[in-house]
């Protein structure tokens, strides 16, 4: 009651600075869209937060009481706060896609959190209203699974991308999954249609479900590739966004529905973008049946021809123009910027060098821009791969390095490929085409390439840190 | 029926919410260019990050040791959610920034 005289309008003030904090998550998102504004949205965002932060501190109330464990919660947050900015400081350019999936899964496991303890403390005139199959009880539930989902799921996806855990592919997986969702529907189902005088005489309930719901996450993540995982995670993203929104639906709080919702909707058309720069829907992602069909290209290929260290730094040297065309194996070997280095080199004797950048390149939409951006590569040589491809054909040299799919001709001649239809760099309109790879593995896509068997292509096989390394030197030497 | 109407009724101001802020997500992101994926998936990230608001609300009424326990631990969740998030994507903008 104190704090009610103290302040007869904390709840006004609350419901303002909600209004306003939602509107600065709207602003932030849209500036977040546009390059130039972008970094303003981010910080703009971060007030919004701030300040929905502050005023529940400060002037939220339940049934009239104010918030307590104050001293605690904010010995939480502090606590939240360094480890989170020590972890998001620390970590390498390269580390950044599975460092969003991490910080997804925390927010995920807080729903989940949230709708545990909630659910005991569903009021029991709501239950001996409506029964248990109300508003409150289903947002808690959904909730739970979702948040839960979205933890598990990102806990494995980052666990994917750190490269301690494989993929699991088993045929039957999906029936499975299908099975244990299906189960989940009936355990939600069954809570609801209780017949209790309080929710806490299902609690053990609320365990088992989630629980399973954990099980699902894991399930639904492991038998996804590793180039897949952008997609995963920016679908489990929206994920975490519906399942903080159904606590704004829990306590009323336009602030968390307005948040959740955005990043729902944002994060399931930002899935759906990605999903479409590669040529594939979103259901082909999560069944996972990629890679069958097509042509083999058993009867096509031919030999492949390799290029020798000095022959290539020749070959570079005294052409004109040269187009790199980085992907994954540059990401992985976290060649970025030794690869600068080269272009730089390059760039003192006279050549034009220009990087290709191809929208799914890398571990992440956008992320070869971020990489190349920290090793410093200016950003007018980064060119995305429908601009770059008119100016292929007078290009004299494409050096390919680490990229497989993005160069594929199959996605333009062969109907029957799976990547048919996607769009790619036209590396083979080049005059020459070095290609740097491993081995003679195939792409993402377990799809021959007949780029490299091309007559102009030269093969330079190994790590693509090392190979550019002796590659510099071969050029000073020059 | 009476039940879903009745659900309807007294919930419409947040299914009204929700259905403009389905659209207003959409509408907001739909033109992003592909170099802006990455940052922009990680700043929503940052946003969901609100779910915090719920944690405080929920550790803020605990009065059990365990309830306890589960706020703190919901609460510093929600924090790394929403710090590391916006730190993140801040720092990955500062390098499209940088090169100019």
């Amino acid at each position: 009651m104190n704090e009610l005289t103290l302040f007869p309008y904390g709840i006004s003030i609350l419901e303002i600075i909600y209004v306003v904090s939602s509107v600065l998550f709207i602003l932030g998102l849209k500036k977040l869209s546009h390059p130039l504004t972008a970094r303003r949205g981010n910080i703009l965002a971060a007030v919004g937060m701030g300040l929905a932060i502050v005023a529940t501190i400060l002037f939220h109330k339940k049934d009239g009481e104010a918030i307590g464990n104050i001293p605690w919660i904010i010995a939480a947050i502090v606590a939240g706060t360094i480890i989170g900015w020590v972890i998001a400081v620390r970590v390498k350019m390269t580390a950044m896609p599975q460092l969003v999936s991490f910080f997804n899964g925390m927010g995920g496991a807080a729903a989940a959190l949230i709708s545990m303890m909630e659910f005991p403390h569903v009021h029991s005139d709501l239950i001996a209203a409506h029964g248990m199959a109300n508003g409150q009880v289903l947002a808690i539930l959904l909730g739970l699974v979702i948040g839960s989902v979205s933890w598990a799921g990102s806990m494995i996806a980052f666990g994917k991308l750190d490269g301690w855990i494989g993929d699991l592919r088993v045929k039957s997986m999906k029936y499975v999954n299908v099975g244990i969702l299906l189960v989940i529907t009936g355990m939600v189902i069954y809570v609801m249609t209780r017949n209790v005088q309080h929710a806490s005489e299902l609690n053990h309930w609320i365990y088992i479900i989630f629980a399973v719901a954990v099980v699902y996450g894991v399930l639904f993540v492991m038998p996804i590739g590793g180039a897949d995982m952008p997609v995963v995670i920016s679908l489990l993203n929206s994920f975490t966004g519906v399942a903080a929104a159904m606590g704004g639906f829990l306590y009323n709080n336009q602030s968390m529905l307005t948040g959740g919702i955005l990043v729902g909707s944002a994060g399931t058309i930002l899935t759906i973008l990605m999903c479409r720069a590669m040529n594939r829907s979103l259901l082909n992602v999560i069944v996972g049946v990629f890679g069958g069909g097509g042509r083999t290209g058993i009867d096509t290929a031919g030999t492949v021809k390799e290029i020798t260290l000095s022959d290539a730094a020749v070959l570079l040297s005294y052409s004109k123009k040269v187009v790199i065309v980085p992907g994954y194996g540059l990401a992985v070997a976290q060649a970025q910027h030794i690869c600068h280095e080269l272009d730089k080199l390059l760039d003192q004797k006279g050549v034009e060098v220009k990087y290709a950048i191809h929208p799914v390149a890398g571990r992440m939409p956008g992320h070869m821009n971020v990489l190349l951006a920290e090793a410093d590569v200016p950003y007018e040589q980064l060119i995305e791969s429908d601009e770059i491809n008119p100016d292929l054909p007078g290009t004299d040299v494409v050096m390919v390095i680490g990229a497989n799919d993005v160069v594929n001709p199959a996605a333009e001649d062969d109907p029957s490929s799976p990547i048919y239809g996607m769009p790619i760099v036209k590396a083979r309109e080049a005059r020459n085409i070095i290609v740097m790879k491993r081995g003679m593995g195939k792409g993402y896509a377990a799809i021959e390439n007949l780029l490299f068997f091309d007559d102009k292509t030269r093969m330079l096989f190994g790590d693509a840190k090392t190979s550019l390394q002796n590659l510099v030197n071969e050029v000073k030497n020059l | 029926m009476e039940n879903v109407l009745g659900f309807f009724l007294q919930h419409r101001e947040a299914i009204f919410i929700v259905i403009l802020s389905v659209f207003l997500g959409i509408e907001v992101i739909s033109h992003v260019p592909a170099i802006l994926h990455t940052p922009l998936m990680s700043g929503a990230n940052a946003i969901h990050g609100v779910v915090i608001i719920g944690a405080i609300i929920v550790m803020g009424h605990a009065d059990t040791t365990g309830s306890m326990i589960l706020g703190f631990l919901a609460v510093v969740l929600g924090t790394l959610n929403v710090v590391g998030g916006f730190v993140v994507t801040d720092r990955m903008l500062e390098m499209f920034k940088k090169k100019k």
